[in-house]
């Protein structure tokens, strides 16, 4: 142990060069040090990516082929496209044209927010057909699942001419899934891309070959 | 020789010693660890925190012996525990009050650090480490929620995942790759999974050994908020207000440690859901992508930061005015070390003014805290001279503001407020 002690007057082995090329030196530590950081930038691509959706959630998110038939005027009903429920509502004559009568209290009546539906659903029912509207029910605020609330009246108040409540902030959502002013959700809710195969049956998750 | 010599006369201790610095490291951190002798029942909480901490540890490796993280699987095998596994629903039930718990002892040991001052020079970066330490246990009891699998889990960590979309650019891609998929399905209770038993866990432990170096490096504060180190024995340079931590504090905690376990085990035995605050009913249904629970509340210990997140509206059909309030509120308490300008670091030397923002900030966290776990129409609407306002959310509104001004106004209040004379010495 104590002969590893360095003796002050005896020669090392190594001499240290006496002059320091301190440009050349700063260069290699700089050199290596990018290099050393451009690698561990591409190794750190594996993991950041791997969390990324899988080939397999991606290759989930089919078409989805629904039957509306069924459907009684007034009502609606839910299908499931990639894991989100999609409704799909069969307005009544007056529930759609009463949908034209409260533009003055929505956010964005005349849905110029493009990315919350396709060009083909740019008008004043949010659908194809002006009875039948499909919409993702998941609320645009942080994705709760709203409440259908279709009748008028009710526990919503006198003035409430039907439409959705998202139980978890209260946002309020009209019968073509416009979002109310004052509501926390800032854009009325997303009509997925579809397209009627029949009259009577939808298919969800492909663009229809309409006209705007 | 010398190495042989101490092995004859010292054994094991310093056979030890001399390969590992055993002794010296008790000495450092027990039996001539000098802490202030005027520690009152508010320094139970900090050991209480480390007491949880390895609670939670151990039951949860014993969770994870049954528990299966897949989306098919997790709900049913968590009633398997609580069911058909020997002991399986005192060790889920110690584990989900454990995590209450963690939260109680934790925010009233933060309590503790903000009456006496305990984040002041030079304990900021203590502080700092604790901040982090809360973030981390709030990230830790977030991703162990959506393991039992049940509609609070699913739409919980669902609106949690949504806030990140909620920042501008990034958001939608963010909040797609921490899900790793469309929506919350079996990909994210997977990661979450390892997030929750691993990732954050090993984190934790390291941030808490940082957070005891960094303490004992600078030695504890105390309720009168003076320096122990700066009346120091003469001969023997320990502080004359100074005593050994053991034995003096580790009994005193046993103390501490005893009534945590009374209140432990009446919880476990008697009241394990909390009437809803610790278990939450709708969590005994079956997560169920397609169907929001009527109601949805956080777990009582986020709900403060959760009415923050609420009371907020959107500005410019931007939903991130909001979330961003929510990071802010938690954040916030880091900047405490440079927003406090008192010349005192106690509460018992402050003065009046103080008293009263302190009082003001318990009661909006108080009350945000409920306003959390209940729906903003709780208290009905008010009339149209108010545009028909939820009364909650305006209220919440009010006390976010009042909670925001504690801090944001510390720097013109601390120094203007009148301070009593600090003693040389620790009182009583």
């Amino acid at each position: 142990m104590a002969d590893t002690k360095i003796d002050k007057n005896s020669t090392l082995s190594f001499q240290p060069p006496l002059e320091v090329d301190l440009e050349k030196r700063q260069f290699l530590v700089n050199t290596t040090a990018t290099a050393g950081a451009i690698g561990a930038a591409a190794m750190a691509m594996p993991f950041v990516g791997s969390m990324l959706p899988s080939e397999r959630a991606k290759a989930a998110g089919a078409p989805v082929e629904v039957d509306i038939s069924k459907i009684p005027p007034g009502a609606m009903m839910t299908a499931e496209w990639r894991g989100k429920p999609v409704w799909i509502i069969n307005r009544t004559d007056a529930q759609t044209a009463e949908l034209s009568q409260h533009n003055d209290q929505l956010s964005d009546p005349m849905c110029d927010v493009a990315s919350q539906q396709p060009g083909y659903c740019k008008n004043s029912s949010r659908g194809i057909k002006p009875n039948i509207g499909v919409v993702v029910g998941i609320c645009t605020h942080l994705g709760c699942s709203p409440t259908a609330k279709l009748e008028t009246g009710g526990d919503m108040g006198e003035n409430w001419t039907g439409g959705f409540f998202c139980p978890c902030h209260g946002s309020k959502f009209d019968l073509a899934g416009r979002v109310y002013k004052g509501s926390p959700a800032p854009t009325n809710l997303v009509v997925p891309p579809h397209k009627y195969l029949t009259d009577t049956t939808i298919l969800i998750g492909v663009d229809a070959d309409v006209e705007a | 020789m010398t190495e042989n010599k101490s092995q004859a006369t010292g054994g094991l201790m310093s056979w030890i010693d001399a390969r590992f610095p055993l002794s010296s490291n008790i000495k450092n951190h027990l039996t001539e660890y000098y802490a202030p002798k005027n520690f009152n029942f508010w320094y139970f909480f900090g050991s209480l925190a480390m007491l949880v901490l390895v609670l939670q540890i151990i039951t949860g490796i014993f969770l994870t012996m049954h528990y299966k993280p897949s989306a098919e699987e997790a709900f049913a095998s968590v009633e398997y525990i609580m069911r058909d596994v020997f002991g399986g629903n005192i060790i889920r039930y110690m584990h989900s009050t454990g995590a209450s718990m963690f939260f109680a002892v934790v925010y009233l040991h933060m309590f503790r650090g903000l009456i006496y001052g305990s984040y002041r020079n030079p304990r900021e970066l203590i502080w700092l480490f604790g901040v982090a330490i809360f973030l981390v246990l709030m990230g830790e009891a977030f991703f162990g929620y959506l393991l039992p699998w049940g509609q609070m889990s699913y739409w919980g960590a669902q609106v949690i995942v949504n806030l990140f979309s909620a920042i501008p650019f990034i958001g939608p891609d963010l909040s797609e790759w921490l899900r790793g998929d469309y929506l919350i399905s079996d990909a994210t209770l997977n990661r979450f999974f390892a997030f929750h038993v691993i990732a954050l866990p090993l984190v934790l432990l390291g941030l808490v050994m940082v957070h005891l170096i960094a303490l004992h490096e600078v030695g504890s504060n105390n309720p009168d908020g003076i320096e122990i180190k700066a009346q120091k024995d003469k001969k023997t340079g320990i502080p004359l207000d100074g005593i050994p931590f053991h034995p003096y504090y580790t009994v005193k905690d046993l103390v501490g440690v005893v009534v945590f376990f009374i209140v432990f085990a009446a919880i476990i035995f008697f009241a394990p859901e909390m009437g809803g605050y610790f278990l939450e009913a709708n969590n005994f249904i079956p997560a169920n992508s397609l169907q929001t629970p009527a109601h949805i509340a956080p777990v009582w210990y986020f709900t403060p930061y959760y009415s923050i997140l609420r009371a907020v509206p959107p500005v410019m059909n931007s939903q991130f005015p909001g979330v961003a309030a929510m990071g802010l509120s938690v954040l916030i308490f880091a900047l405490l070390p440079w927003l406090d300008r008192s010349p005192v670091k106690s509460i018992r030397y402050r003065g009046t003014l103080y008293k009263k923002w302190l009082a003001a900030f318990v009661v909006s966290f108080l009350v945000l805290g409920y306003l959390g776990t209940v729906p903003s129409n709780v208290w009905g609407q008010f009339g149209a001279w108010c545009g028909g306002a939820d009364r909650a959310t305006v209220v919440a509104r009010i006390f976010t503001v009042i909670y925001f001004s504690f801090f944001i106004l510390m720097p013109w209040y601390t120094a203007k407020d009148k301070t009593k004379p600090v003693p040389e010495r620790v009182t009583y």
